[in-house]
């Protein structure tokens, strides 16, 4: 008697969440088959593998410095990552192990900056980036987003769970603080800094409207902005376009394919 | 003077910890709280370019005479009463789903879903703008299983705009939403759920009645970071519509108009400043809000 409900039941679980599921996966094939196929091909709903491939391929090698772009985006995100990381494990364990009322005063004030919009800073800022000769240039889009209230929120809480016996058998061993902080610290938190380094790597990979104010000319802009510009034309190469979305796709998906779990931990970062 | 008397060693103790905290804390003063105090101090001036003057309250008022900030405000609100319940219900529908043990492959579905987290906001608007043309894919399946007669309008309507980039929104976030009520759900006894459903408690009920109220700090926490996420929506609608906000400023989003009033018109910085300040008091409102109906329903 029980047993139709329950299969409907399954049925329904199974369509529906196969269904979510198809729908997540779908543009990624779709932008795999896109770049075999001719612009016309793809805006017409092509739905199969095409000849263009190689066309498309070389189409976007000559519209765009390929290596030139792939250099500032990677240039860009990298830096941006080591300096967040380092900053931001600093003040988290700083946070953490020198408490104090006035800091975790300033603490508490720095975690609301979490709720300040981009979009009231980006004014001020291109001003003082103008003001400092910087504009048009990757330090320009580097420094605003070394200091982050979210990374160093995510570094106290993974604190709490460092041990602090580690630290006194280091202070009897003379060990000064910043020794602590490098030889016993970085390493025994190496999973912390994984996830955080994935978190803030692809921020910065992605990261658009910045970018877009800072960076005016071609020859320092980076994967996202070309893609963007490549996309917006009057008649896009929609063909060239997916060549493009597919190389920038590439180096996260890649990171989150070998690195799942701290991908996902890192996504979680605040939570536990 | 805590300091003075804690003496020697309590002030190497404490000179240490603003060594620590120094970098982070002098960065963030100066890239985030230097700019947001100068932003609002422009958005008491006007003039254009670098050449303003103290305007008052002049800027507050231009706002209620500005139908495009209108439009741009509506538009923001809209998206954000529509879509993040959607995507927050979907979610937790799917985490839910996927928390059951008993469901063969979910391991597979769960990375499915979270897929779209990967791309850059570019990336995918780029993609759906792609799909969604006038013959594109999208139209042509819903026309061959004969959901729709003709093709729908999505990037030239005002309505199908809206709903392209609700959408588009929805794909690229649920399943970050997801993995948060998942990673919560391995806090949830299972014996709770076996139990009820001895009880005969059916499953709707389970859900609403026992993995709604377990996971509220969560679903707070991502409600609000859905919130300042979508009043900030600039990518996707710059992307979808050339950076134009159409058609005829129906998707226009309040960070799009900030840009197009610095970058794009002739540049007002007080009054771009003054709007940019209209996003800060509704975060600011909508996240106080949240806490508060949060803190509710506990009594």
């Amino acid at each position: 008697m029980k047993n139709p409900a329950r299969a409907a039941s399954a049925v329904l679980t199974y369509g529906f969440v196969g269904l979510m599921a198809f729908l997540s996966v779908f543009p990624f094939i779709w932008m795999v088959l896109g770049a075999t196929n001719s612009s016309i091909d793809i805006i017409k709903g092509r739905l199969a593998p095409g000849e263009t491939l190689a066309v498309n391929v070389a189409k976007f090698f000559t519209q765009v410095n390929v290596p030139l772009v792939f250099w500032n985006s990677a240039k860009i995100a990298i830096l941006a990552t080591l300096l967040t990381l380092a900053v931001s494990s600093l003040a988290g364990y700083g946070f953490e192990m020198f408490r104090s009322r006035r800091r975790d005063g300033l603490y508490r004030a720095m975690l609301l900056t979490l709720m300040i919009p981009f979009a009231a800073l980006m004014i001020p800022l291109f001003i003082m980036m103008g003001k400092a000769g910087l504009i048009n240039t990757h330090i320009a889009v580097v420094l605003p987003t070394i200091g982050s209230a979210f990374i160093v929120f995510y570094f106290r809480q993974s604190t709490k769970a460092f041990p602090s016996e580690l630290r006194d058998a280091a202070k009897v061993d003379g060990l000064k603080e910043w020794q602590i902080f490098l030889y016993i610290y970085v390493p025994v938190m190496r999973s912390t800094y994984a996830a955080a380094f994935i978190i803030v790597f692809m921020t910065a990979w992605n990261n658009y409207l910045w970018p877009l104010i800072v960076l005016q000319s071609n020859e320092t802009k980076t994967i996202t902005l070309v893609i963007s510009s490549l996309a917006s034309a009057y008649y896009p190469d929609y063909g060239v376009v997916m060549v493009g979305t597919i190389l920038a796709t590439l180096p996260t998906l890649a990171v989150f394919f070998f690195m799942q779990r701290q991908f996902v931990q890192g996504m979680l970062g605040s939570v536990k | 003077m805590v300091l003075a008397r804690r003496g020697g060693i309590g002030r190497y103790y404490d000179v240490n910890g603003w060594l620590f905290v120094a970098p982070a804390l002098g960065l963030i003063a100066l890239f985030m709280v230097y700019p947001i105090l100068w932003s609002l101090w422009m958005s008491f001036q006007s003039g254009r370019g670098m050449m303003m003057k103290f305007a008052g309250f002049a800027n507050i008022v231009r706002l209620w005479n500005d139908p495009v900030f209108i439009k741009a405000l509506t538009n923001t609100m809209t998206y954000f009463v529509v879509q993040v319940p959607i995507m927050i219900l979907l979610a937790l529908v799917l985490a839910s789903l996927l928390n059951n043990p008993r469901l063969v492959g979910r391991g597979l579905f769960r990375t499915a879903i979270f897929l779209p987290c990967v791309t850059s906001l570019v990336a995918y608007s780029v993609l759906f703008k792609g799909m969604f043309a006038p013959d594109g894919i999208v139209n042509s399946t819903l026309q061959a299983i004969g959901l729709i007669a003709s093709p729908i309008p999505w990037l030239t309507h005002p309505f199908w705009a809206k709903t392209l980039v609700i959408i588009a929104i929805t794909w690229r976030w649920t399943g970050y939403n997801m993995i948060f009520y998942l990673a919560a759900m391995q806090n949830i006894d299972r014996s709770i759920y076996e139990v009820a459903r001895i009880d005969g408690v059916p499953a709707w009920a389970r859900f609403t009645h026992i993995t709604i109220p377990l996971l509220k700090p969560v679903i707070l926490f991502t409600t609000v970071i859905s919130t300042i996420g979508t009043l900030q929506l600039f990518d996707e609608v710059y992307n979808l519509t050339e950076g134009k906000g159409g058609p005829s400023n129906a998707t226009l989003t309040l960070s799009l108009y900030i840009y197009n009033l610095t970058f794009r018109f002739m540049p007002n910085f007080g009054y771009a400043a003054t709007v940019s300040y209209v996003i800060v008091v509704l975060v600011a409102l909508l996240a106080v809000l949240q806490f508060y109906l949060a803190r509710e329903r506990d009594r």
